[in-house]
């Protein structure tokens, strides 16, 4: 696969680097190692290896027979990013970078964390290659998630609860620039999404576009072609543009859910694409969900993975470009999703996922049988039984 | 010429050193903010540089971060900031420097931002998350509404690197003194020396170089300036000195301490 790599790391207006100028060696460091190993033979083998025996790759591409009988429409096939260790598809990125971490000889790993599933796959893959990590969570986040917390703990890392700001994922990533700013000689700052300045959103799109890859792989192999729609939920959105980068080229329909909390006409909301504007945060230009004097707003969204008022340069290009639809899902919507997908499969989707579960139950319904349409579960549900459990209590109390 | 420039060569003059006083605007109150800067200017300080709350300030540490957060929580809006540096310039013609984020300059434009704050008598720019490589369209803006844009650079920053941001700066060149966020208390650290030196060397002269981020007592100040810098940035520490103190003595209080402050520079 051609590897885009654009120059300055701009895609149309969007991303490119706004940071602080004591970041910019090792950013600098950062894109010239980055460069040096993603086509290195022994680095690519080293990292298929641990994707395929730690971390369980290839991951199946199930065919939701139930689901798909339930709705009557199109084929519903799900990606099973949930089966992978850690219950995620953040160990995809983290066993990548925690890689080029120690090529770089750094000994001091931080990460930020929303629902905590990039801290467990940072812990984890630092725990696995022996390299010391921190991680830094909002407040309102090691409450919701507290869970992932403990096992952010098991695994050998520090957590820093975040008390600034709103509390959640971009506090947290405030936060951690912040520490690497003060610590940029040994630290690596391994981000969890195609977010913040490049190449972070090249890096993390490339490690991510396993999943894209393998897609498209066993399509073939059921039916002799590539799906004829992909779905896939976007917060910063990782899985996303991993699932969808491989098939830009293609002419598939490619729909990426977000989280419209309350309602996009309400102020809870976490859908940075359907209702943002342009701006620049986290070293980027990308859309934001913003006011109009150019402060960041708080979001809102059942989870807190996408509960992020930024979004991935790339997306913002593909949304600008038409290239990708995005649609998005509200907090009752994902429940009755997640539900659904519990009930008719036995899987229990993680709430992120859940949003394009919630679209697939929308749009399949719409297509002949003969079409198949792919969605891509990046994460397992454990960790949301309890948020789900309270909001079930709260309103779906009278529906039993 | 520029207000900044023109200080600059004043102070030259009378053989002196500048002493540049940040402040947050609408911290703890808009009233709290124009008796602070009265006893700025009382005191002797040279330029102030007003920061604007953002959201996600991530350059900064502790006190700026709860200084924004006061701020943003009284609603502070750009056009009363605007109104507010209206209203000093009716007592003052010291230069005054914005330092914000990015996303403020660029969410209303730069072109209409720069022009509104020309109007309002602003001097000059400080935007610790804009890189040289996305600036262009920031500069050209400002050079059309003749304001001056004050870079950063690090102890980490190239020799190359460091003559790439000079081309772009005016006003001074804003050297970081350490790895670190805004209001950290600590030695005076080797590299530090080191980055001074490499920077008087690299700028030769052509602009003044202001040092901050870690300067907060008249004898770093001291310490500083006897390295050889042009201007010492003293910004936590008169916040952590606002907030201490009753809003009746702010103003007398920060002349004093500006006072101090102002006595190395001579």
């Amino acid at each position: 696969m051609k590897t885009r790599f654009p120059k300055q790391g701009k895609f149309g207006d969007y991303g490119g680097r706004y940071i602080p100028e004591t970041l910019v060696p090792a950013i600098e460091e950062l894109e010239e190692n980055y460069l040096k190993f993603k086509d290195d033979k022994n680095f690519k083998k080293e990292l298929e290896y641990y994707l395929k025996y730690y971390a369980g790759r290839p991951t199946p591409l199930y065919f939701a027979k139930n689901l798909t009988e339930k709705i009557g429409g199109a084929k519903i096939y799900l990606k099973r990013e949930d089966l992978l260790h850690g219950g995620a598809h953040k160990i995809n990125n983290t066993l990548g970078q925690v890689l080029l971490a120690k090529k770089m000889k750094k000994k001091r790993i931080i990460a930020e964390t929303g629902a905590g599933q990039h801290g467990v796959a940072t812990a984890m893959a630092c725990s696995c290659l022996g390299i010391k990590s921190e991680v830094y969570m909002g407040y309102k986040d090691t409450i919701r998630q507290k869970l992932n917390v403990f096992r952010m703990n098991l695994l050998g890392s520090e957590v820093h609860s975040v008390k600034s700001g709103s509390q959640t994922l971009k506090d947290a990533i405030n936060e951690a620039i912040r520490d690497w700013i003060t610590n940029v000689d040994t630290t690596y700052y391994l981000l969890g999404s195609v977010v913040g300045p490049h190449p972070y959103p090249v890096m993390v799109r490339d490690f991510q576009s396993v999943i894209g890859e393998e897609v498209k792989k066993q399509m073939k192999k059921i039916n002799n072609k590539t799906p004829d729609t992909v779905i896939a939920c976007v917060g910063g959105g990782s899985n996303a543009i991993g699932t969808f980068y491989p098939f830009l080229d293609s002419s598939i329909e490619i729909i990426g859910v977000e989280a419209a909390g309350h309602g996009l006409k309400t102020n809870k909301h976490s859908a940075t694409l359907s209702a943002g504007t342009k701006g620049v945060l986290h070293g980027m230009m990308t859309y934001l969900l913003q006011d109009n004097e150019g402060q960041i707003r708080e979001t809102h969204s059942i989870s807190a993975g996408l509960d992020y008022p930024g979004v991935g340069p790339e997306h913002s290009h593909l949304k600008d470009i038409g290239r990708v639809k995005y649609h998005s899902a509200t907090d009752r919507e994902v429940i009755d999703a997640f539900l659904l997908l519990t009930r008719t499969e036995g899987i229990i989707p993680a709430l992120e996922s859940a949003h394009a579960i919630a679209e697939v139950i929308k749009l399949a319904k719409k297509k002949p049988k003969s079409e198949t349409i792919v969605v891509t579960l990046s994460g397992r549900g454990d960790k949301d039984v309890e948020v789900v459990e309270e909001y079930m209590k709260k309103h779906v109390k009278n529906k039993k | 010429m520029s207000r900044i420039k023109n200080k600059f060569l004043e102070l030259k003059q009378k053989n002196e050193k500048a002493l540049i006083a940040y402040i947050m605007v609408g911290y703890p109150n808009e009233k709290s903010t124009i008796s602070a800067i009265r006893g700025l200017v009382n005191g002797g300080a040279d330029i102030i540089e007003l920061g604007f709350p953002f959201s996600d300030p991530i350059a900064d540490g502790p006190v700026i971060q709860n200084a924004s957060n006061i701020s943003l929580n009284n609603g502070i809006k750009i056009e009363k900031f605007f109104q507010i540096i209206k209203q000093i310039r009716k007592e003052t013609d010291i230069p005054i420097v914005l330092m914000t984020y990015t996303n403020i300059l660029y969410k209303i434009g730069y072109e209409k931002f720069m022009q509104k704050a020309k109007n309002a008598g602003i001097d000059g720019f400080i935007l610790p998350d804009m890189s040289i490589e996305e600036s262009k369209s920031y500069v050209n803006a400002a050079r059309k509404s003749k304001l001056d844009t004050i870079f950063l650079i690090s102890p980490n920053t190239s020799t190359e690197r460091i003559k790439k941001i000079l081309k772009v700066t005016s006003g001074f060149l804003y050297l970081v003194s350490m790895y670190g966020t805004t209001g950290m208390q600590t030695k005076i650290q080797k590299y530090t020396i080191d980055a001074i030196k490499k920077t008087k060397r690299v700028v030769n002269k052509k602009k003044p170089i202001g040092i901050g981020f870690g300067v907060n007592t008249p004898q770093d100040a001291k310490k500083f300036l006897s390295l050889g810098v042009d201007a010492v940035i003293v910004g936590s520490a008169f916040l952590r000195l606002i907030e201490k103190t009753s809003p009746k003595k702010i103003e007398s209080k920060i002349t004093t301490f500006t006072r101090s402050l102002k006595n190395t520079t001579r």
